[in-house]
């Protein structure tokens, strides 16, 4: 806990860059996460115009020659998924909640929190420094396989690919530092009277998230310092001519790579089950059944990975069983969707910009999750594999987790952030220029890959039965959508910066919500509180019959009559 | 430059008991994470040493020495079981100040840099036999393995050293000491494991 009463109000750039302070850490993680965004957007662009329009003088960018496009494609999803969906959603969300939702100060480690934003930054420093070392970037995907991504005279990279994994390791130590101050803050430094039960569900999923990103890294980081050797020091482990096995590092990243899936969805249930019951003025529905429910997926995630290895040459017996496996963690997934629904029915809903970010991120990922089950079965996975379909459903899971929740959650907590509060047409502009274009994007690589359409390719004029002109069109659609999708971005950040001057003063409870970061002033000061609250009942306390008020904050002791007794 | 405001800390105490100090919580999630790291390792060697068919190590490649090695685990195994001991001590009212607590710190630190030491004589004993990390598969497991392992152990090492240190002046603070603790504990009980699947 910093000292937060009695220290001297410090401005400038060294006090910011070096601040101690979660919520300074919370949206240094924002902003960076923004940042990496707009790169990793931008490379989309490029290799989508690529695709679309083959051997085009790519506006703003210049021709993509097939190397560039091999790394764009690879720190595309690299950034996508290292630098924008775990900093934004866990570390830029954690950091500003955790305190403020439970009722603290500050995270119990406060130097580690600012170590670990400096290891972040350094890490995207490292990422964005090997496009430009001599070979470009890596482009041998975001998993990394070897011998591809081991041996330079395969991949062309000697510089790119090392700086690369560095980037990625550096990244998970900054991660595993935050993540062992979120639950040991959640353990230790709760408001009195929060029991297990009254922790907002937002901060149970990143405690969750962060548990199973902690028990899932090990193994990969044992991969990457093994490929790091095989890389730099001529080692052999991933060599299949020296005694080394290549399968070995698709089990280490996937060990590791499936429960990041679910490290990156929990946070994203959390905040819309948050914002769910805000906008509906109702108890969540089933708020054991919900942390039950993530507890069984989170462990159920650790003995699903092999279904990315159908094709690699594993098993078909062990196949058989992840099929399994893979098939039931549907179920919870499914449970927690329904859980939801259940919580919209009967309430007196309220379709805000958070609330609608919130409720197209239960329905665009059900798509994702229901195309899941054609790749989890080993059958129909030999023909789907590798295929766009596999992209599609990909980001059909991965684009409501890191751009759909990540919008509810800043449109909703944007008010305590800064005090003001944003645009409500311009957010719904945004919204609606944000979530059409993303399922005319994706649609379309969706019957692609049913076509038979091979992911990771440069040019498709290079393959007759890929190269007709109806097979064409859908990816020059997809490629104008995702043009489109883009530019109503910049909705969203004028949005962003000009309610921070102009916007309306936010006051201390905009959304008359009931969870504690809602009962100080926006923004928090340093320390949070003037004086620290104390906690009485769950977060959910909406419409209880008998009182005035729809909402009956955390804060406020039973017998006490503000906002209307019974 | 810039103002540490964490300089004293903390200035809100905790309001709710504490069960488990936050230096203990913090490092034991430490430790899972080096846990399934170990883990990955050992599964990827004992992958190796199944796909080379029977004999390990493989034919004419130098031996581990098993012998030496024992010893040297015996008095790894010493050092964990004095630092529950210094650990038990400490917890007892005021025997921060306690001169023999400190000297039986010490004893638990400077067998772990035996420890350290002793490692490090074996591996130029090795690489004199030829055994390099680059030789074969098993040179490759061998010192990674090991040498992650002796990262930890400097790594706890130097962390004890600074909690000596500290106690000597009067000022350690409990919730470092059990992070410490938790860290040397891991050191010390992986290394049996290790031990078994990497020599037998």
């Amino acid at each position: 806990m910093s000292d937060s009463h009695d220290h001297h109000e410090s401005h400038g750039f060294m006090s910011y860059a070096f601040s101690t302070d979660h919520k300074v850490i919370g949206m240094q993680y924002m902003f960076t996460g923004m940042a990496m965004a707009l790169i990793g957007g931008f490379f989309a662009y490029a290799f989508r115009m690529q695709l679309a329009f083959p051997g085009m003088d790519v506006p703003l960018y210049g021709i993509v020659s097939s190397a560039e496009y091999n790394s764009l494609v690879t720190n595309h999803g690299t950034i996508m998924i290292f630098w924008v969906a775990m900093p934004v959603l866990i570390a830029a969300f954690g950091n500003f909640l955790i305190p403020l939702m439970i009722g603290c100060d500050d995270m119990v480690f406060p130097r580690l929190n600012r170590l670990s934003y400096q290891i972040f930054l350094l890490s995207a420093i490292v990422l964005i420094s090997s496009f430009f070392v001599e070979g470009g970037g890596f482009g041998g995907a975001w998993t990394s396989y070897p011998p591809l991504s081991a041996k330079a005279e395969y991949n062309l990279t000697p510089l790119g690919s090392s700086l690369w994994l560095l980037a990625v390791a550096l990244e998970f130590v900054a991660f595993l530092l935050g993540g062992i101050n979120f639950i040991t803050t959640v353990m230790n430094a709760r408001a009195p009277g929060m029991t297990m039960d009254d922790i907002p569900m937002v901060i149970w999923m990143i405690v969750l998230a962060s548990i199973l990103f902690m028990a899932s890294v090990g193994p990969l980081i044992a991969g990457a310092v093994m490929l790091f050797f095989d890389q730099q020091l001529g080692t052999a482990f991933f060599d299949p001519d020296r005694g080394g096995d290549p399968v070995l590092w698709q089990h280490l990243f996937w060990f590791f790579g499936h429960p990041e899936v679910y490290v990156v969805l929990l946070p994203a249930m959390g905040i819309t089950a948050d914002v769910m019951c805000v906008f509906a003025r109702k108890k969540l529905f089933a708020y054991r059944t919900v942390l039950y429910t993530a507890i069984g997926t989170g462990v159920l995630s650790f003995f699903v990975w092999a279904h990315h290895q159908f094709i690699s040459g594993i098993d078909p017996r062990m196949a058989n069983l992840f099929t399994v496996t893979t098939l039931l963690i549907s179920i919870p997934i499914a449970e927690m969707c329904f859980v939801y629904i259940a919580t919209l029915y009967g309430g007196s809903i309220r379709l805000t910009t958070p609330m609608l970010w919130a409720l197209a991120f239960l329905g665009e990922f059900m798509i994702g999750g229901v195309t899941g089950i054609f790749l989890g079965a080993s059958g129909s996975d030999i023909y789907l594999h590798d295929s766009y379909f596999v992209l599609a459903h990909f980001h059909y899971t991965f684009f409501p987790i890191a751009i759909i929740g990540v919008f509810a959650g800043i449109t909703f907590w944007y008010p305590k952030m800064f005090g003001k509060m944003m645009n409500e047409t311009m957010g719904k502009i945004h919204f609606w220029g944000t979530v059409i274009p993303f399922n005319c994007i994706f649609i379309p690589l969706f019957l692609l890959g049913i076509g038979g359409q091979h992911r990771r390719i440069y040019n498709y004029e290079h393959f007759p039965e890929l190269a007709g002109k109806s097979m064409q069109d859908m990816r020059v659609f997809a490629t104008v959508s995702l043009c489109i999708m883009l530019i109503f971005q910049f909705v969203f950040l004028y949005n962003f910066f000009a309610s921070l001057l102009k916007g309306k003063e936010a006051g201390k409870n905009p959304w008359k919500s009931n969870t504690l970061e809602w009962t100080t002033e926006s923004p928090p000061p340093h320390g949070n509180w003037k004086e620290l609250p104390n906690c009485y009942r769950g977060p959910y306390e909406y419409s209880v019959e008998g009182r005035e008020e729809d909402y009956w904050p955390q804060n406020i002791p039973d017998d006490e009559p503000a906002g209307g007794a019974a | 430059m810039m103002t540490d405001n964490t300089a004293t800390f903390p200035s809100v105490p905790q309001r709710r008991p504490v069960v488990i100090e936050n230096g203990a919580i913090g490092m034991l999630l430490f430790v899972v994470c080096e846990v399934m790291m170990f883990a990955g390792l050992v599964s990827a060697f004992n992958i190796a040493r199944a796909g080379a068919g029977g004999v390990w190590p493989p034919m004419g490649q130098p031996r581990l020495p098993l012998e030496e090695t024992a010893i040297n685990t015996i008095a790894l195994l010493i050092s964990g079981v004095l630092i529950a001991y210094t650990a038990q001590r400490f917890n007892r009212a005021k025997a921060v100040a306690d001169q023999t607590t400190h000297r039986i710190l010490l004893a638990a630190i400077l067998l772990g840099v035996f420890f350290v030491g002793f490692q490090g004589m074996e591996w130029l004993a090795l690489l004199k036999e030829g055994l390099t990390l680059t030789s074969s598969q098993h040179g490759s497991f061998f010192y990674l393995i090991v040498g992650m392992h002796a990262l930890h152990a400097v790594g706890a090492i130097l962390f004890l050293v600074i909690c000596w240190i500290n106690a000597r002046r009067g000022k350690m603070g409990k919730s470092a000491f059990s992070a410490a603790c938790v860290l040397w504990y891991f050191v010390v009980g992986v290394w049996p494991f290790l031990y078994l699947t990497l020599y037998l």
